[in-house]
């Protein structure tokens, strides 16, 4: 029998790991190297503190060149690619983000040597209970 | 985000079991502050990641700007904040003879403002407004509440713990109900502060902006389906006399962050 | 135009600092709607870069799902003393700068 196609997500964006696929051209992602430091549990959407770590020495030879964050089920799947650059010191980035509702988040690491390596997270994203909007 | 009213149906009948209020105890008193993640009490922290800083660094640009008729800034007159200033919003509400009745800060700062400066007044909520009232209070940040003891605040002040204990709206629910009996539960997805206004104005992450208390105390007054009291309504400066009064020793935050 | 930049002000040579850089920006998605349900137009700030004596040392592309009052923090190792350059492009092309001088001895 053949299989159903899968069902988009919400809002017809791409499924995370078509993004993923589409970030490291389709190469081959591992998993490692990459942690990504996010509170399972966020009283609110709209500034999630998050911070990646790749383990890179960051020389000339080896460094990370870029970071993508990306999630799972917000309108769109991109939340910032960060660009780094020998002398850095550490492959280490903190940011805060939106998520719209519960979801992954994944961090997506490219090194200097064309590797790709990643880190995911799921995060359950309460709601504030009194806001204004309701009428 | 719309309204999730599931949840505070389901929870208004829960609250309203629960027997009449009797107020926290001083050792169980607890700022918002102390239910926020480590993440959120890192934002707030530190001012340098503080998004709530903007508005305090504008209302120190608006301290400094010669303003109104009579062209002369708030540090004309009122000098160094960090002296002047200091403590200032820790003692608000406070009576005010002239007008025979309580006034808030920001009240304080737009008479100023409007008489003194003859300035054009600034809505409540404006963004002017609430950066000087950010940059007021401060100047107190780290200070204990120290409400006056004024007599003639205190017809208000009672006027204000009853209004903290009548049910409203139509879930019926008290402020009590959920601040005083059911504090540190959960309520949706958030957890049931104990309404200690000691970080006002503050950042709320979900205004993604700064915001007077009043803003609050509405938010949650629309929250039990009850209309708001308008910005500036006395009841609303009654409601502040009250919790600040409850609050009486806990330290000022202001700009906090809160969920 | 509002910034919070933390750089050390001094640091000793081959030191990892740590660089925090936050701008007051809406970070508007374009989706919600203000009062009477007018549609907020889009603003978003869409690249950061960060600059130390004239070279890039960190750059980010950024989306609309950034928080408001984007912040970004990361590191570097000090070398010399001189001044770092930061930069916020919009979609609109308007951009804001900041800088902050460290002391490396
Ligand atoms: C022309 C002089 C003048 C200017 C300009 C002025 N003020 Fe005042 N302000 C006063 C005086 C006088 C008082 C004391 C009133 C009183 O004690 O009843 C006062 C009181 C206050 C208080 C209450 C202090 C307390 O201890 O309770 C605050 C807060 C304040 N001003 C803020 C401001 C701000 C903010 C501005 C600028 C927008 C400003 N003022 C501009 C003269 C001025
Ligand atoms: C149905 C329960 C409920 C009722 C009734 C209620 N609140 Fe709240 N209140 C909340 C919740 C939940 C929060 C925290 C909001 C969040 O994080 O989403 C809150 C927050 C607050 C805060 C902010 C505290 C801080 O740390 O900044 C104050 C102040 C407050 N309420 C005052 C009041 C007052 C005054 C009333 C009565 C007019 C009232 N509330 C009625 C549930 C309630």
């Amino acid at each position: 029998m053949p299989s159903e196609p899968t069902p988009r997500l919400a809002y017809d964006r791409p499924p995370l790991d078509e993004v993923i696929r589409a970030f490291t051209n389709g190469m081959a992602v591992r998993t490692g190297k990459v942690t990504l430091d996010l509170s399972p549990l966020v009283e609110n959407g709209n500034a999630v503190p998050v911070k990646v770590t790749v383990e890179s020495p960051m020389t000339e030879a080896d460094h990370v060149r870029r970071i993508a964050l990306f999630n799972e089920r917000n309108p769109q799947p991109d939340i910032a690619v960060f660009h780094l650059f020998p002398g850095a010191g550490r492959a280490e980035v903190a940011t805060r983000m939106r998520l719209a509702t519960s979801q992954k988040v994944a961090a997506v690491a490219e090194m200097a040597d064309g590797g790709f390596w990643m880190a995911e997270a799921s995060v359950v994203v309460t709601l504030a209970a009194c806001i204004e909007d309701l009428i | 985000m719309r309204g999730r009213p599931w949840a505070l149906l389901l929870l208004a009948a829960v609250l309203a079991a629960a027997a009449a209020a009797a107020d926290i105890p001083e050792a169980d008193r607890r700022s918002g502050y102390e239910l926020m993640s480590p993440e959120l009490r890192a934002m707030q922290d530190d001012e340098l990641s503080n998004p709530g800083m903007f508005s305090v660094l504008d209302g120190e640009r608006l301290w400094q700007e010669p303003g109104g008729a009579a062209g002369t800034a708030c540090a004309g007159c009122h000098g160094d904040a960090e002296e002047s200033m200091r403590g200032v919003a820790a003692r608000y509400p406070a009576f005010d003879a002239a007008l025979g009745r309580p006034i808030d800060l920001a009240g304080r700062i737009s008479q100023c403002r409007t008489e003194r400066q003859e300035a054009e007044p600034l809505p409540r909520e404006s963004e002017a407004l609430l950066a000087l009232s950010a940059f007021v209070a401060h100047q107190s940040r780290g200070l204990p509440i120290d409400p006056p003891d004024d007599p003639r605040l205190q017809p208000f002040r009672a006027r204000g713990a009853e209004l903290y204990q009548t049910p409203i709206g139509q879930l019926d629910l008290a402020c009590a109900s959920c601040h005083d009996d059911n504090w540190g539960r959960r309520l949706g997805g958030s957890t049931i502060p104990q309404a200690h206004p000691t970080g006002y104005p503050l950042y709320r992450l979900e205004w993604q902006a700064l915001g007077s208390l009043q803003r609050r105390l509405r938010n949650c007054m629309i929250g039990v389906r009850a209309t708001p009291f308008d910005f500036g309504a006395p009841e609303l400066i009654e409601l502040e006399l009250h919790l600040m009064a409850r609050a009486a020793g806990m330290a000022m935050e202001t700009p906090a962050i809160r969920p | 135009m509002r910034t919070l930049i933390n750089v050390p002000k001094t640091a000793n040579k081959g030191e990892i600092v740590e660089i925090r850089a936050m701008i007051a920006h809406p970070m508007e998605t374009g989706y919600r709607t203000g009062e009477n349900g007018v549609p907020i137009p889009r603003r978003i700030i869409h690249r950061f870069t960060c600059s130390f004596a004239g070279r890039e040392i960190f750059a980010a592309d950024l989306f609309p799902a950034m928080s408001a009052n984007p912040f970004l923090a990361f590191t570097t190792i000090a070398t010399q003393s001189g001044s770092f350059t930061f930069t916020w492009t919009d979609e609109d092309g308007t951009t804001q700068s900041a800088a902050a001088e460290i002391t490396v001895t």
